[in-house]
């Protein structure tokens, strides 16, 4: 499904991505971990196309597609979805209607003619009880006045709403009480298919209770240092990142 | 990044304007120049009775004592008053057979504005006045609202027909000692339309008023009069648009609305001039005199405009609150793009006991344009108990755009509760991004984004026109962001 080779990212001529590959198959949960400053955020911004980075070398193939050039709309509209690390407020735009234009907009973009209101507040219905989020919240303006983790789980419920195939949860457990964790990783869950893929990026080990990857790889520097399964996670969470460091800087020591 | 949301800025907010066409239809003008002689000669066009002569010449002695106001935050460039064509007809074509028909010419250039002028075509509910430059092309649903004793009519048709209740009104609210353009308009105005809604009727429909400029070099110099009478009810819509022109033209308007008791009122307007292009060139000048007057007690009066066009607009619809417990209230959206200047914004003046005034400023800015909230709230020592509550905010897309609020309060009642609140946003660059994320395209993204900041306006609008204003909204700022 996705597809990185060699990504190399700058922001104002700092390099953050030095060298990234990754590869990521439709039914997968995969986990990236790393310290502070690592580039886990700068990924996820990079593959959503956002134009704050510059994408210096390397390939982004998304279903067999080179996006690397593609506007921000239209990688959404393809499926990318990104669960924003601090979701924004836009004052005066009612939930409804900005979650009426996206999924039509979507639809657009895969030739399917808009859902009626009465669909689409059908489906609004479905899916906020699929992941537990309050009524009232949308009714309200986009995240305008939002709890910290209110935000988090409207980002689930639009994911649940536009059914992204690739799904990128930025720091979605940051901020967040463990009742709140728990019902975010259901919607998670809940939504996982064996036709989509979910990248959960992430610094703590915690969220990764609930929601079980299928492969955990570090980010250190930029590139990915280590890949392995679940088990991985725990094995950081034990030795702390300073002995990916020290790994990743002196490979002689452990050898 | 910046340069890049720029760019994106521009495109989006140089869109064409979509009403720039010219009807080709002969016209009946008049040569070009201000003096006596031209004023007696628009009178006799109209074939107007001495009064109203009178009126005008008095208007224009005075005119001739004043200057040109230069107080607003507005870079107006000087204007030939003699350069001007101050009345100009479309000619009908053909034979008519009845008072009732319209040239087909006429009909195709409503119909191509969205204006249909048969009246099985209207929207249901709206008796539409139309007027061509100077003068009223055509005024629908008349005999069904004569029914029911409101007159809805050309102003040069009522004062022929209706000269006591012109003469009573007529610049009672806006006296032509006013200002500049309104003493000028007293001279020359040409026509508008004249509402009487009597005592105790609720006016069943939407009356609304299109004006259209299309000869080239002449001003449009219209008066509209609204009376309504004891425990009436009437809801009034004004449009307007302009083909588009390398020269400047003049558009200097007179609104008067007179509450009496118990009488509501609702003007709302959309104002589309043709704004000039992206560089500044040609465009309108929207310099307009509007006022209410809450004469009896517990009357309302209302405006609410979307002010989207001009190349500069001058313009402070306003309330005097003389009846007991009346209430006043000022929606506004005022747009800037490209070179666009507006200095608007709204009085209250609260003479009588109980008043309550409410005003909505809501401005957004764009490309280089500049654009003013300037209001005054004035308190008179008698208008014990008076409430205001104003709010004015500015919203700027990118970096080379001004927003001014410009806030006046004169208090002289200690009773009295004002409040003001004030703030300045931007749209910015994660809140695109975050719809872009979701699948909206930037443009769609400022759309949402302007539409719901100017919300609590629109939603003042009736209904037909609430859904037009948000599209309009969109398309005066597209090409202005990225």
């Amino acid at each position: 499904m996705l597809s990185i080779k060699d990504l190399h990212a700058s922001i104002q001529g700092k390099e953050i991505l030095r060298g990234l590959s990754l590869e990521v198959k439709a039914g997968e949960v995969h986990a990236i971990m790393g310290p502070n400053g690592s580039g886990k955020s700068t990924l996820a911004s990079v593959l959503t196309g956002r134009d704050l980075f510059e994408v210096t070398h390397g390939e982004i193939t998304f279903e067999g597609q080179d996006i690397g050039e593609w506007a921000p709309e239209d990688r959404a509209r393809a499926g990318i979805f990104l669960g924003f690390q601090y979701p924004i407020e836009i004052p005066g735009v009612s939930m409804t209607n900005f979650m009426r234009t996206a999924l039509n907009e979507t639809r657009k973009a895969q030739n399917l003619e808009p859902l009626s209101s009465k669909e689409f507040l059908q489906r609004m219905r479905e899916k906020k009880e699929l992941v537990e989020i309050d009524s009232k919240l949308t009714n309200r303006s986009v995240n305008e006045g939002f709890s910290g983790g209110e935000k988090k789980r409207n980002e689930i419920f639009q994911m649940a709403m536009l059914e992204p195939k690739l799904a990128i949860l930025d720091e979605t457990d940051s901020g967040l009480d463990i009742d709140a964790l728990r019902i975010v990783a259901n919607g998670v869950n809940r939504l996982k298919t064996p036709e989509n893929a979910t990248i959960v990026i992430t610094h703590y080990q915690r969220l990764l209770d609930y929601i079980i990857p299928d492969f955990v790889h570090v980010l250190y520097e930029g590139r990915i240092v280590m890949s392995a399964g679940k088990e991985l996670a725990l094995e950081l969470e034990e030795k702390g990142y300073d002995w990916i460091k020290k790994q990743v800087d002196n490979p002689l020591i452990t050898l | 990044m910046e340069k890049d949301q720029d760019i994106i800025l521009n495109e989006v907010t140089q869109s064409e304007y979509k009403y720039g066409f010219v009807t080709d239809i002969e016209s009946d003008s008049i040569p070009k120049g201000l003096n006596e002689e031209v004023i007696r000669l628009i009178s006799e066009k109209k074939n107007e009775p001495e009064w109203m002569l009178e009126f005008r010449l008095k208007a224009f002695a005075h005119w001739k004592t004043m200057k040109n106001p230069n107080w607003a935050m507005l870079k107006i460039p000087e204007i030939d008053y003699q350069d001007i064509v101050y009345y100009s007809a479309p000619k009908q074509k053909k034979q008519l057979n009845s008072l009732d028909e319209v040239d087909p010419e006429l009909l195709d250039t409503f119909n191509k504005l969205g204006i249909p002028l048969e009246e099985q075509k209207l929207l249901t509910g709206v008796a539409v006045d139309a007027v061509m430059d100077s003068v009223s092309v055509k005024t629908t649903f008349k005999k069904n609202l004569a029914d029911l004793g409101i007159i809805f009519c050309s102003f040069s048709e009522a004062v022929q027909e209706y000269p006591d209740l012109v003469k009573k009104y007529m610049g009672t609210v806006v006296p032509y000692r006013d200002n500049y353009f309104a003493a000028l308009n007293s001279a020359v105005f040409s026509d508008g339309s004249f509402v009487y809604i009597p005592k105790g009727v609720r006016c069943p429909m939407e009356l609304s008023t299109y004006f259209r400029i299309n000869a080239a070099n002449t001003g449009q110099f219209e008066r509209t009069l609204i009376v309504a009478d004891d425990d009436s009810y009437v809801s009034y819509l004004e449009g307007c648009t302009a083909p588009m022109r390398d020269e400047n033209q003049l558009h200097a308007a007179i609104v008067e609305i007179i509450a009496l008791e118990n009488a509501e009122v609702k003007y709302s307007t959309v104002q589309n001039w043709y704004p000039g292009d992206k560089d500044g060139k040609g465009g309108i000048y929207n310099f307009v005199t509007k006022r209410g007057l809450c004469k009896g007690r517990n009357s309302k009066i209302s405006w609410t405009q979307v002010e989207t066009g001009s190349a500069i607009t001058w313009k402070y619809p306003s309330c005097i609150l003389k009846g007991d417990d009346s209430i006043a209230e000022f929606y506004s959206v005022a747009v800037t793009n490209n070179h666009q200047q507006a200095d608007t914004g709204t009085k209250m003046i609260h003479l009588g006991k109980n008043t309550k005034s409410t005003i909505v400023s809501k401005g957004i800015s764009a490309g280089k344009s500049n654009n003013s909230y300037r209001g005054l709230v004035r308190v008179a020592k008698n208008a014990s108990n008076a409430r205001n509550f104003s709010q004015c905010d500015s919203l700027l897309l990118g970096d080379q755009c001004g927003a001014h609020t410009f806030p006046y309060l004169e208090v002289d009642n200690s009773s009295a509760i004002v409040e003001h609140e004030a703030t300045t946003s931007k749209i910015g660059e994660d809140q695109i991004f975050y719809c872009n994320q979701r699948g909206i395209s930037t443009e769609d993204a400022i759309g949402l984004i302007v539409n719901g900041y100017a919300k609590e306006v629109i939603n003042q609008l009736p209904m037909e026109f609430a859904v037009e204003a948000q599209k309009l909204l969109q398309i005066s700022l597209e090409g202005s962001v990225g």
